[in-house]
């Protein structure tokens, strides 16, 4: 099939592949090849010089730094993340878990995420600069100042110490039931949908604004096209590329918010795991699991510019 | 012309940040106690004596806040004059110079900005010895990517003018290009989001030093404040929450001015005069 | 009375203008128009920018664009008084009873969905017919204006058809309801003039076949003559004149109108050429991107003092050919010479007194002029540059200047933002004329004005040319302004240059087939042109 637009997103998700591969390489340069000894910088300089000698055996720094890289970049597609400096253990199996904690608490607050900044959007655009708008506005504007984990002992202080309604630390194991698990998250939840609701339900008022103030929305109210048929059949469609953009934008703003908000909350997650680990120095988990972020956000920017090709007239009909 | 009158909320912006910047220089003259004195009993409650009370070893909050202050706004405004200098001239030059110049700074920003500065700064900081001054280069770098791409906007959005080809056609140098006919018409919008960098420079650090990679004691920051005292919330001790309310008025207060900026922009654009 | 399909009585509307310093206030649009308009008369609204003609033609729908508001005054369609009804009274009856054409078809279009979806559109809502015979309506209404493939024309998206094309549709969406009036808004105002005179006949024809009233609005006059029976022109919001087409063109009363009929009667006398051009284009070749070409093989000459008019529409090369000049697209092949001296080809190669010599003037005066400098920078800055003027001499000549442009000495503290778009062009002619160069390449520069405040920079340019003895390429795609300025003139199609030569002889048939195209494609401004012009068109095309 010659159709541009299958060109087109098969670009795209080359441009995805080229980015991680590069991303890839920028994470292990910026952990690997720094002025001054690896080893020094990670151990300090009270470290023995036996203490220094096997930490460079261990992370084989004997060998040139593209070879190494390429070790890395090959045993990590193979599964094999490798193993952590400070415990020994092997890095894949720690993070399978936690991935599986992070998937759940990113997906409850997606699912919160995604109808309240499509609706909060269009409430404002609607009623745009009267007072349904403005308090939106001024509501947003309180939580997108605040950072997530000022945000979070909040939160905790009201509502976990002074009014307990929910946990102030976020443990979840599998035997929980569903329900357990929800209740557990529901202070995480809430931060991480505060803040990310902050930015986003702007760039869905500004996206649905633009779309209401094009012409052929004005054609239509001239024909006297009743005003939710020209909202379900004029501007919805125009406005689909635009919001799908911004929740995108959304999760990957979820993708930095978790790593705080777990500390904050004690959450057994992957954001935890790496913040621990970077106090650690501990790189090889530093590498692992960063790598891990970058390709998520990417893997999220990218569905987000084909969600954008596919719903562009032009492209799905060219002339 | 008319004299251009200041809306209240940004009026109130304004004060408010000046009052803010002015703690912070002075901060040695107005704080009652030093910043590492012990000097009262473990979070005690506020107090004529301790106006905020006291922190997890005893010594006067509100000092802790001035200071935390100081060291916040200093760190913040350095990182943030980094990332506007090194991104609003790259930017332009990549407007203005075009062809593989533009391509080789677009690209390179591109593949920064493929991961959170969050993450970034976690990757970079667990190798590299935190220090104020790699803090500062470590976040004013990789902020400056979004300045580029917002400078190289304005900046082409406005080589594109007929009044800037006018101006090539003369036979004008890129400097005054740049200087001249470029930035003057770049200033409006670009000061606008250097408030919202300040902002996102303050989150930021709050952010690393709460996390412990930001600023190292015996130094303090408004998130190093928050890490030593949050133990105490479970005990409903609220000491960890002032620098909330630090951080919110000053982020709000930014915000506000820098949106009256940006509306600034539009008179002086020079609309269809009829 | 009842015979009235629209009769509106002193409207008045006005709009809040807010500036974001300052305190916001009032404008009047509209100051109590009155007008009547009976079944299947069509009346065309005439007025220059701002006049209040739009904004006329909404209220007869009811509508209001951008907050502007109805404050006084009765507007009756079908005898009932439509502002007084509500809102969902005004919804039934538009798209009804009165339907809109657009200035842009293209934009009017939703890019998400068919053709024929948004053409029965507004049909099936008010019940006037289902959908099948509703399609059969469109596809009638298709053949009749004269769209390609009419059946299944409805299928394509608005990316796929042309702007011509699209004005069409947009006819064919107000005509398939079966409305009572329709309100045509500048239908052909952004069409190459060669597509104008297509769709002006197919409207013409819609609306006699249809019967249905008609409100017509236009800068044009020449246009509006065609189609109306009456015409009122309008000024600032409010009547100046109002009657019969016929009268109005061949006998106005009011000074306004006879200025707005006489425009571009502009008498110049042709220069005969001198023995050297300061600007000779020879046999220039240009691509952009290396790939298609855009000019072919063009030669023209410009003699001292006198003015080469190149004509051409969209696409056509004109534009091109000032950027190959100044230096801006270098050619692939061909040379350029000025005043005896060989151009290098590209801008940056060049000397200061080649860049000097040559100046340029923009169409848009908006973005010509750096809107944080004052007048006193603008036309300042060139004699700082190029003689090296400063301070008290500076300001000396800086003066001069404006009153050569016939502005005072009190706007050399004033921004661009504070000018009208007269002053602001005459600004920039300033500017050009401050290096005093010895050739002006023109772009467009009366095209985005008003024909009035058009016809006195054209004037202006004509004075100046002969106390300076500048030369001019004057690039245009409109014909009576041609007529009016030039001394020789280069026809332009598809990057080649058809026609050229001495504008008598250009003029004067017989006529290659694109310039007689053109030529024949210029409104002109007497009753029955456009039935002339179609005649003319079949008879050529039955010929070849």
């Amino acid at each position: 099939m010659h159709h541009p637009v299958v060109k087109l997103i098969a670009q795209r998700v080359a441009l995805g592949i080229v980015l991680l591969l590069a991303i890839s390489v920028l994470i292990f340069a910026g952990t690997q090849i720094l002025p001054g000894d690896v080893a020094q910088a990670i151990l300090g300089q009270q470290a023995t010089p036996t203490a220094l000698a096997n930490l460079r055996a261990q992370m084989g720094l004997g060998e040139p730094a593209y070879i190494r890289y390429f070790h890395w970049l090959f045993a990590f597609i193979h599964g094999d993340l490798g193993k952590s400096l400070a415990n020994g253990q092997d890095i894949a199996s720690e993070i399978g878990e936690r991935l599986k904690n992070t998937l759940f608490l990113a997906a409850v607050s997606a699912a919160i995420i995604t109808p309240l900044s499509i609706v909060l959007g269009l409430v404002a655009a609607l009623y745009e600069n009267r007072w349904p708008d403005k308090l939106i506005s001024a509501v947003t504007l309180a939580t997108i100042s605040l950072p997530e984990f000022l945000l979070g002992y909040i939160l905790i202080f009201f509502f976990a110490v002074e009014y307990p309604i929910a946990p102030s630390v976020s443990t979840v194991f599998d035997s929980m039931s569903f329900l357990d698990k929800l209740h557990a998250i529901i202070l995480p939840v809430a931060v991480l949908v505060l803040v990310s609701v902050g930015h986003t339900m702007r760039m869905t008022r500004a996206a649905i604004l633009n779309v209401m103030e094009s012409a052929y929305i004005e054609t239509a109210e001239l024909k006297g096209i009743r005003p939710f048929r020209v909202i379900l059949m004029h501007a919805f469609p125009n406005a689909i590329s635009p919001v799908v953009n911004v929740l995108m934008v959304d999760l990957a703003y979820l993708v930095v918010g978790v790593v705080v908000t777990e500390v904050v909350f004690v959450y057994p997650g992957m954001g935890q795991y790496l913040v621990d680990h970077v106090a650690k120095r501990d790189v090889p988990v530093v590498q692992a699991v960063g790598l891990i972020f970058a390709a998520v956000y990417i893997a999220l920017n990218m569905v987000a510019d084909i969600v954008s090709i596919l719903s562009n007239p032009r492209l799905r009909h060219p002339k | 012309m008319k004299r251009p009158r200041i809306p209240p909320s940004a009026l109130v912006g304004l004060i408010i940040t000046g009052v803010y910047f002015l703690a912070a220089i002075f901060a040695g003259w107005i704080a009652p106690y030093g910043f590492a004195d012990v000097v009262g009993d473990v979070w005690a409650p506020s107090s004529a004596q301790f106006l905020l009370g006291t922190d997890s070893i005893g010594r006067d909050l509100l000092s802790r806040m001035i200071y935390g202050g100081q060291t916040t706004i200093a760190i913040a405004t350095a990182a943030t004059v980094l990332s506007f200098a090194t991104g609003s001239i790259l930017g332009f030059l990549a407007a203005v110079v075009g062809g593989w110049v533009d391509q080789l700074l677009s690209r390179f920003v591109d593949l920064m900005m493929s991961i959170p500065i969050l993450i970034f700064a976690l990757v970079i900081l667990s190798v590299m010895p935190v220090t104020i001054v790699t803090l500062i280069i470590v976040m004013g770098l990789l902020d400056s990517t979004r300045v580029f791409r917002l400078a190289r906007g304005v900046a082409v959005d406005i080589t594109v003018m007929d009044y800037v080809e006018a101006a090539r056609l003369r036979g004008e140098g890129r400097l005054w290009i740049i200087f001249r006919e470029v930035l003057p018409n770049a200033l409006s919008p670009l000061v606008s989001e250097m408030g919202m960098r300040f902002i996102f420079q303050v989150l930021l650090l709050s952010t690393l030093s709460f996390l412990g990679l930001g600023v190292q004691p015996p130094l303090s920051d408004w998130g190093g404040i928050v890490k030593e005292n949050k133990d105490g919330i479970v005990y409903g001790v609220t000491a960890a929450l002032y620098p909330a309310i630090a951080i919110a008025t000053l982020a709000i207060s930014v915000n506000l001015v820098a949106d009256w900026v940006l509306t600034r922009t539009t008179s002086l654009k020079g609309g269809r005069g009829g | 009375m009842a015979d009235h399909i629209l009769d509106i009585r002193n409207l008045k509307i006005e709009a809040t203008v807010h500036p974001p310093d300052g305190d916001s206030f009032d404008v009047t649009i509209v100051d109590g128009i009155s007008l009547t308009l009976g079944k299947g008369r069509v009346l065309g609204l005439i007025g220059e920018s701002g006049a209040g003609k739009s904004t006329i033609g909404l209220s007869a729908m009811g509508y209001g664009r951008g907050g502007v508001r109805i404050t006084g005054g009765e507007v009756f369609l079908n005898g009932r008084d439509i502002l007084k009804g509500g809102v969902k009274r005004l919804r039934r009856l538009r798209g009804r009873e009165v339907s809109y054409v657009a200035q842009s078809a293209a934009a009017a279009f939703n890019p998400a969905h068919r053709l024929m979806d948004q053409v029965v559109e507004a049909t099936l809502r008010h019940g006037v017919a289902d959908r099948r015979e509703a399609e059969q309506r469109a596809i009638g209404f298709f053949r009749k204006l004269g769209l390609p493939d009419p059946e299944n024309f409805g299928r394509r998206f608005p990316h796929q058809v042309s702007g011509g094309q699209l004005q069409r549709a947009m006819t064919a969406m107000a005509l398939c309801s079966e409305p009572d009036l329709i309100v045509f808004d500048e239908p052909t105002t952004a069409l190459d003039v060669t597509t104008q005179i297509d769709v002006l006949a197919a409207i013409k024809d819609a609306i006699a076949d249809t019967g249905v009233a008609a409100l017509y609005i236009t800068h044009d006059l020449a246009v509006v003559a065609q189609v109306s029976d009456e015409i009122m022109v309008l000024r600032h919001g409010k009547m100046v004149e109002h009657g019969e087409t016929r009268q109005i063109i061949e006998a106005p009363r009011e000074d306004y109108t006879k200025a707005l009929v006489s425009v571009r009667s502009i008498e110049h006398e042709e220069k005969a050429p001198s023995t050297r051009p300061i600007l000779a284009v020879e046999r220039v070749t240009a691509a952009y991107g290396g790939t298609v070409k855009v000019l072919q093989d063009v030669s023209v000459e410009i003699h001292p003092g006198q003015t080469l008019a190149v004509v051409g529409e969209s696409g056509s090369g004109k534009s091109t050919l000032a950027r190959v000049v100044t230096g801006l697209l270098p050619p692939m092949e061909g040379k350029i010479t000025f005043d005896g001296r060989s151009l290098t080809p590209k801008l940056k190669d060049r000397s200061k007194d080649d860049l000097r010599e040559l100046q340029m003037i923009y169409q848009m005066a908006d973005v010509a002029m750096n809107p944080r400098q004052t007048v006193r920078t603008i036309i300042g800055r060139p004699l700082e540059f190029y003689f090296g003027m400063r301070g008290a001499e500076r300001e000396k000549r800086v003066k001069e200047l404006l009153d050569e442009i016939e502005m005072g000495t009190g706007f050399i503290d004033r921004y661009p933002a504070e000018l009208s778009g007269g002053q602001k062009q005459r600004v920039c002619i300033a500017r050009a004329l401050a290096a005093k160069p010895k050739l002006i390449i023109c772009d467009e520069v009366t095209s985005a004005l008003d024909p009035l405040v058009a016809e006195g920079i054209l004037k202006l340019l004509l004075r100046l040319q002969k106390e300076e003895q500048v030369a001019y390429l004057f690039i245009t795609h409109d014909l009576a302004t041609v007529k009016a300025i030039a001394d020789s003139i280069a026809v332009m199609y598809r990057g080649n240059v058809v026609r050229y030569g001495p504008k008598s002889k250009v003029l004067t048939p017989p006529f290659d087939d694109y310039t007689d195209l053109l030529l024949s494609s210029v409104p002109e401004m007497h009753v029955g042109w456009l039935e002339q012009a179609i005649r003319h068109r079949r008879m050529e095309s039955a010929g070849n």
